[in-house]
């Protein structure tokens, strides 16, 4: 999702003072927060500035599938709320950065590596949103699987990163639950608006799943991020949790989940679900997503276009301060 | 890759950081919310507004220049707080007061 790990660079191992890397161990395993000035390992940093600029990005790119939507929303009342959701998303966005960016990075360089293709963001942005039905799909199932995910990040080490996801976990539920009543609307309509719901489903649901990442058993970098406490549950974990709660409020709707081999197993006490196409998912992560070249077009434009009035903001800034020194 | 990505005389033209302090309500001090980039003070309240106050989450903002701000060093944590934990006579616990004795 938001916060996998996409890049499997092979982690630093740098020389750190065993003393210092002991203390610092044993703080983590304690539960205590790690905070901007404390020492950490460089390998720490590291990972941390990759997965908060990652999950920063992927707030920042999500903007784009539902803003697409926002003058074409149904009625003026799903148009403001779609408007507070994706003002929403940049918040979170914004928050991000600035948690990222107490580990010493600066803003221009993360934006530099997304917009260069370095730095990744979560897969499931690169996915066109075709219809309203997409809008609602996207409240209830991406951002109900950004609310497992981000859950347990709450308790992640890195204070500001931690705080960070509080703040956003609070503004989550209501985009997932006004995902949900579009789906309800829809769900509930006419034959058409029902076929278009669940048209919605099927082309969101797998992309949905493999936002938690790659299975445990290949996702080389979770063992060190789970001892950091960066992480706090694994991929499959939180994916397993997202099909459990997830499935009856498809069943609710009316909707079909689209998976053949979806069945309640009793004695896990959870649903067995089919396989995953992870061909898909890193073709995705390569960058060869439905819509990713747009996405990135997109954004850079938006940087572009902006950079006459962030230069001019500061002229500006610059020329009155010099103004109030000489009064 | 454009021309206006690349290079470090971008870094440079970055916006200020600022840290916001949000008062959630008459009675209560600011607290750190968190921090934006913004050219100058009015651009940083306007942004700090933006980001961190659109659910009434407060009634008052600070914004501070980043740079303005003075840390101690967490190396330095023992020094300035240690000594305060061996002066337990500075809470009333300390103190054995009889159980008859009451309003104390
Ligand atoms: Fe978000
Ligand atoms: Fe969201």
């Amino acid at each position: 999702m938001y916060t996998t790990e996409l890049e499997k660079q092979r982690m630093a191992s740098a020389q750190e003072d065993p003393e210092k890397l002991a203390e610092f161990d044993a703080r983590v395993a304690a539960d205590d927060f790690i905070e901007p000035k404390d020492w950490m390992p460089e390998a720490y940093r590291k990972t941390l500035i990759r997965q908060i600029s990652q999950h920063a990005h992927s707030e920042i790119v999500g903007m784009l599938p539902e803003g697409n939507w926002i003058t074409r929303a149904p009625s003026l009342r799903r148009k403001a709320v779609l408007l507070a959701k994706v003002q929403d998303e940049g918040g979170h966005g914004l928050y991000l950065y600035c948690a990222a960016e107490t580990l010493g990075t600066s803003r221009d360089e993360m934006v530099e590596a997304l917009h260069s293709g370095r730095a990744k963001y979560s897969t499931i942005f690169n996915y066109p949103t075709l219809t309203w039905a997409d809008i609602g799909a996207i409240g209830w199932l991406v951002d109900g699987a950004a609310i497992m995910n981000q859950v347990p990040l709450q308790r992640t080490s890195y204070g500001p990163y931690a705080r960070a996801m509080v703040r956003i976990c609070k503004e989550e539920s209501f985009h997932q639950r006004q995902g949900f009543e579009i789906m309800m609307t829809l769900a509930n309509g006419t034959a058409e608006q029902k076929r278009m719901a669940q048209d919605a489903l099927n082309r969101w649901w797998w992309p949905s799943l493999m936002m938690f990442g790659p299975p445990d058993d290949n996702s080389p970098n979770s063992a060190q991020s789970m001892r950091w406490r960066i992480k706090r549950e694994t991929n499959d974990e939180i994916r397993q949790r997202f099909v459990d709660a997830t499935v009856p409020q498809a069943e609710a709707l009316g909707l079909t989940v689209p998976d053949a081999d979806l069945k309640w197993n009793e004695a896990k006490g959870g649903y067995d679900f089919g396989a995953i196409d992870w061909e898909e998912f890193y073709a995705v992560v390569r960058g060869e997503g439905p819509v990713a070249k747009e996405r990135m077009k997109a954004r850079t434009k938006a940087w572009e276009d902006g950079a006459w009035v962030r230069e001019a903001a500061l002229a500006h800034a610059a020329k009155r301060a010099q103004r109030m020194a000489a009064e | 890759m454009s021309k206006a990505l690349t290079g470090k005389a971008l870094t440079s033209k970055e916006w200020p950081l600022w840290e916001v302090f949000v008062r959630a309500k008459n009675g209560l001090s600011h607290k750190h919310a968190g921090s934006v980039h913004a050219a100058d003070a009015r651009m940083a309240l306007e942004a700090a507004r933006d980001t961190y106050t659109r659910r009434m989450e407060g009634i008052s903002l600070w914004v501070v220049p980043s740079a303005s701000i003075v840390a101690s060093d967490p190396g330095e944590a023992a020094a300035l707080f240690e000594p305060a934990s061996d002066k337990v006579y500075r809470h009333p616990t300390f103190y054995v007061i009889p159980d008859n004795v009451k309003n104390i």
